[in-house]
């Protein structure tokens, strides 16, 4: 069974939240999508200073035989990357909520978690996502 | 087997085959500053030690002379010698791509002769030879679409349709041609989603990419009524001939409502895969389309053979290859027809559906699952492995794998992609029955296997040069040349 | 019935093992409205023997004598073991090597192409080929594009004298994405980019030699490009980087990316097809590069083997997203020109190309003796030469054609009406002293004639 954290917010698409202390949020994908996707072997990360909307194409997620976008789940400016990422992509797999995240953004909203899954929303999303496949 | 060695490791500084080395040029009339000072990476070895490593080489590969190959829309079917001789003579093979078409009828004549069998084999109007590929086909089809649109003044059209079962070149052209793609969906009995269809048709719509046998492997019975609806939309059909061995002399694609399609010639006409290529994809129109055929073409004029170009077709696309395309693989497909004739050509179908629809009938008996059960199987056929890999955890990748063991190319696995743990098996009718007699055994003895012991199958291949390769480190730590490494 | 095997013994028991009378049944879910195909039009099968016979009577009919046509194709020795090897069945007749553990001698081979292509580019990395050299420039020019993405406009130059056939099938390559193709006209025959009106250019195409045979000053011309924060495609004839400086030594920070066709590497003219395109680059492209790539790797047992990598680049998983939709790379054709690399190797190559030099040298210096040529461009030429001559050259190359069965060179007015007087002439090494003594004889008798 893949781990969902409580604290974390989630989208459709399979990227979590964490809204912190800072005002900032930080984006990585679920267990459940990183185990779906396989070895992780690049991940195409977005460009720092940029502004992108909920739900744009911001990165891409490579593993051998499939290629995933990666979502925002919240409009804003991404303001880090995690370039670790560049030469171990693989913590993506290993460690999905801590060093695999993705990127950091600034929102524009003074809600950002408002629209997005809880924990228990998306696990009742993926068993049903599972069972359509 | 042990793994050989690299041609570099072979090499020896100063080293040279003699026979093939002329005598040094003087260059010294070239400024310096634009010559070569760094020594690139390349073998210093003798044309023997050359010979041996190249022929070692071959010795590890699978191939249609040497090994039953039912990979699925991939039509691995036997590639006369005949033709590849035929096309290797030299007045073929020295002929410079700008000879003029007066010093050139031998050539032009061959292309002539292959045009008018290809609208007939099609059923179009009008046939341009130069696509290289099939993908380069699908490419020249959805820019001739787009220039007749735009031709009308309509400019809002910018949706290209495929089924989501389609394949990966068709979404991939789309873009190239600057089209979105909007997927539609496939029923249950592996046909087109005729009311999803009729959701998403509209004035946005360009063109609908259909593949006829789907790649679902059945016959899209409702062909007709999709022409229409698309039609009616105002959008065009285009025919992916990547399965027209499966229809060859039963029905035209141009009597199915298709306005464009591309042929594979290294598919339904026999050309050699040469490991990856070359192909040519052929694209045949109706009158709708005839004017942005690429170019150039081959016309007549009394009784002279004439290229066709910018200044017959001022509509036209453009070109697509430096000169004429892959002009010798032409030849080969034109040889092939010739070697078939009017009836050989039927029975190309004939056959090649007997094969799949044998080998899928024993392979049920055998108990594995169909995909579509109650389906006729055309050129070519699903089964699905989930139930196997349910209850023995030995996956359609294991059970591929392991047919190499048996010295028998693996279908094509996990394509189209709903079905799950799929093969797509593609026997083509150069195959006698004893060798779809084998495949069924193996397939029986690789379950046998998996039920004894699960991991030996997921271990497989045992008997290669190699063992299972680890594609994720070559994708994480990319190795992509000697030089980089050792150099 | 050709390459069909079945007795109708065999027959008819499979027809029973399906459970249907005939194989017309097997046809049963086409609908009846369906018109039945009509092939009165196509001729009876013949036998190899007899079809052999006929394209044979084609095939004569263009033979000629010697070539001194380049342009983009040109006349190369090929040592005998090279299409000997290549079209053994193992590699005549394999697929794309999906089932790495069954293709390894596939696999083994486009690695060290990769090997060969990259290091004559001296660059980072390269593709397993594209179908030729005008696709591959297209290919080459929307990879550029799609790595560069901090440029503000879509706008390439194409500088000078590159490939017109190229640039034109690059062009219908590109445009539908937006992309604008911008001819700077060459000056005196090369690129000057002090004459390029675009200002800040995403791509900045040059072909070195060029397309005239001309050298162009490929240092500057870099260092241009990248002050403009522009990515440079290098076009370029592989046979000429065994002596001229690769394209990832030019300038200050070398080029992006190099395209050409492989043709000059043990491919015969043939029309100009099948021969193969290459694509190498810097290893920060690499993702954006369209077609096949082959890795090395360890197999299960930790031994070194060979598979297809990054293949999420491409259309059968990335579909709409795709860096192309090629799914071929021109596998027979790479086969042939890395037999033929090795086979020559470094001094072979670096002679071949030395001798195409000094040939067409030769064939330029005696032509301008006759009085009735002389170069139209004064830049250092490599193997290929634009000669403006006394006389009409229609009527010179078609004499030459019907009465001597020589090809003598390309009337460029075909393609810009300021040169219609001129040829463009080309003598590889295979062409011997004698051959070019005859040929310059009668280039000038047949000039003095008309």
């Amino acid at each position: 069974m893949s781990e969902t954290p409580q604290e974390l917010r989630y989208t459709n698409t399979h990227e979590w939240a964490r809204l912190d202390p800072d005002g900032t949020v930080c984006v990585g994908i679920s267990d459940f999508a990183q185990d779906a996707l396989g070895d992780v072997v690049f991940i195409e990360l977005p460009e720092t200073d940029t502004e992108v909307a909920a739900g744009a194409e911001v990165a891409v997620i490579e593993s051998v035989k499939a290629a995933s976008d990666i979502y925002s789940p919240v409009s804003g400016e991404i303001i880090r990357v995690n370039d670790q990422l560049t030469d171990a992509p693989d913590l993506v797999n290993s460690e999905p909520y801590d060093g695999g995240w993705i990127f950091v953004v600034q929102p524009f909203s003074d809600d950002p978690n408002a629209d997005l899954l809880t924990a228990e929303q998306y696990q009742e999303f993926c068993e049903t996502d599972s069972n359509e496949h | 087997m042990p793994t050989i060695p690299t041609i570099f490791d072979t090499s020896k500084s100063g080293r040279i085959a003699g026979g093939q080395t002329p005598t040094e040029g003087d260059l010294s009339g070239l400024p310096n500053d634009l010559l070569r000072e760094s020594k690139p990476v390349l073998p210093e070895v003798s044309e023997l030690q050359a010979v041996r490593h190249f022929t070692r080489l071959s010795q590890q590969n699978f191939s249609i002379d040497g090994n039953f190959y039912p990979l699925g829309s991939c039509t691995m079917k036997y590639n006369p010698r005949g033709a590849h001789r035929a096309a290797s003579q030299p007045g073929f093979l020295n002929r410079h791509p700008l000879t003029p078409a007066f010093a050139s009828q031998g050539l032009l004549g061959c292309f002539w002769d292959l045009q008018e069998t290809l609208k007939t084999v099609t059923g179009m109007e009008a046939v341009s030879l130069v696509p290289m590929a099939g993908a380069q086909g699908e490419l020249a089809g959805g820019l001739m679409i787009r220039a007749y649109h735009e031709d009308c003044g309509d400019y809002e059209r910018d949706e290209i349709l495929v089924p989501t079962a389609a394949h990966g070149t068709n979404p991939a052209t789309a873009t190239m041609c600057g089209y979105k793609t909007r997927e539609i969906g496939v029923a249950a009995d592996g046909d087109v989603d005729i009311e999803d269809l009729k959701r998403v048709v509209g004035p946005k719509t360009a063109g609908i990419m259909l593949t006829n046998p789907s790649t679902c492997a059945v016959f899209e019975r409702r062909i007709l009524e999709i022409a229409d609806i698309v039609h009616d939309a105002g959008g065009l059909l285009y025919y992916d001939g990547a399965n027209l061995n499966a229809i060859l002399g039963k029905v035209c694609p141009g009597d199915m409502g298709f306005d464009v399609l591309h042929l594979n010639l290294h598919k339904t006409f026999a050309t050699p895969h040469g490991g990856g290529g070359p192909g040519a994809g052929p694209v045949a129109v109706n009158s709708l389309l005839q004017p942005y055929l690429p170019i150039p073409m081959v016309g007549k004029l009394d009784d002279q053979f004439i290229w066709l170009d910018e200044s017959y077709f001022p509509l036209t696309i453009g070109k697509l290859a430096a000169f004429m395309g892959n002009a010798g693989i032409l030849i080969r497909a034109l040889a092939y027809a010739l070697m078939l004739g009017r009836e050989g050509m039927v029975r190309v179908a004939e056959y090649a559906t007997l094969n799949a629809n044998y080998l899928a009938a024993e392979l049920s008996k055998a108990g594995f699952q169909l995909a579509y059960p109650t389906r006729r199987a055309t050129h070519e056929f699903l089964i699905t492995l989930n139930q196997e890999a349910k209850d023995l955890g030995v996956r359609a990748l294991d059970f591929a794998k392991r047919l190499l063991d048996f010295d028998m190319h693996a279908p094509t696995t996990y394509f189209p992609l709903l079905v799950p743990e799929c093969f797509l098996i593609e026997p083509t009718e150069t195959e006698a029955k004893a060798v779809l007699d084998e495949f069924v055994s193996a397939m029986c003895k690789i379950r046998e296997e998996a039920q004894e012991n699960a991991d030996f199958v997921k271990q497989a291949p045992h008997n290669q040069v190699v063992r299972r390769l680890d594609e994720v480190r070559a994708a994480r730590e990319l190795d992509l040349n000697w030089s980089r490494i050792e150099g | 019935m050709p390459f069909i095997p079945h007795t109708s013994s065999e027959v008819e028991s499979m027809l029973q093992s399906i459970g249907v009378k005939d194989i017309d049944e097997l046809f049963d879910e086409i609908p009846d409205h369906v018109p039945i195909a009509n092939f009165r039009a196509i001729e009876h099968s013949l036998t190899e023997m007899e079809m052999v016979h006929r394209l044979a009577e084609r095939a004569k009919l263009d033979e000629l004598g010697s070539c001194f046509l380049g342009a983009g194709s040109y006349d190369h020795h090929i040592p005998a073991a090279v299409w000997d090897l290549a079209t053994r069945g193992e590699f005549l007749t394999a697929y794309t090597p999906y089932q790495a553990e069954a293709s390894q001698g596939t696999l083994q081979l486009l690695y060290e192409f990769q090997t060969m292509m990259a290091s004559l580019a001296s660059l980072d990395v390269a593709n397993a080929s594209v179908y030729d050299g005008g696709s591959g420039l297209g290919e080459a020019i929307l990879m550029a594009v799609r790595s560069n993405r901090s440029a503000r406009n879509r706008r390439i130059v194409i500088g000078g004298a590159v490939n017109p056939f190229y640039v034109k099938t690059a062009n219908t390559l590109v445009r539908s994405q937006g992309i604008e193709l911008v001819q700077v006209p060459h000056e005196n025959g090369v690129f000057d980019p002090n004459k390029c009106t675009v200002d800040e250019p995403n791509v900045v195409v040059v072909q070195q030699p060029n397309f005239f045979g001309l050298l162009e000053n490929v240092d500057a011309i870099s260092n241009w490009a990248a002050e403009r924060n522009a990515l440079l495609i290098a076009v370029v004839n592989p046979l000429t980087l065994a002596v001229l400086k690769p394209p990832g030594e030019w300038g200050e920070i070398g080029a992006d990316i190099c395209s050409g066709d492989g043709q000059p590497l043990g491919v015969p003219m043939a029309s100009g097809g099948p021969s193969f395109g290459f694509l190498s680059s810097k290893m920060k492209h690499v993702r954006q590069m369209p077609g096949r790539i082959v890795g090395r790797t360890v197999d299960a047992n930790g031994d070194v083997g060979y598979t297809l990598t990054l293949q999420a680049r491409e259309q059968h998983i990335r579909r709409a997203k795709a860096t192309s939709n090629i799914c071929t790379n021109q596998g027979l054709l790479v086969t042939a020109a890395t037999i033929y690399l090795s086979i020559m190797g470094v001094t072979g190559l670096r002679n071949t190309a030395s001798r195409c030099h000094e040939n067409t040298k030769y064939l330029v210096a005696q032509l301008e003796a006759t009085g009735r040529a002389q170069r139209a461009f004064h830049s250092p030429f490599f193997h290929e030469c634009v000669l403006r001559c006394a006389g009409n050259v229609g009527n010179l190359t078609k004499s030459m054609i019907n009465d001597h069965g020589i090809l003598a060179g390309y009337p460029l007015g075909e393609i810009d009406e300021s040169l219609e007087d001129c040829l463009l002439l080309c003598a590889t090494e295979k062409r011997t002293r004698d051959e070019i003594d005859r040929f310059v004889e009668l280039f000038n008798r047949i000039l003095k004639e008309s």
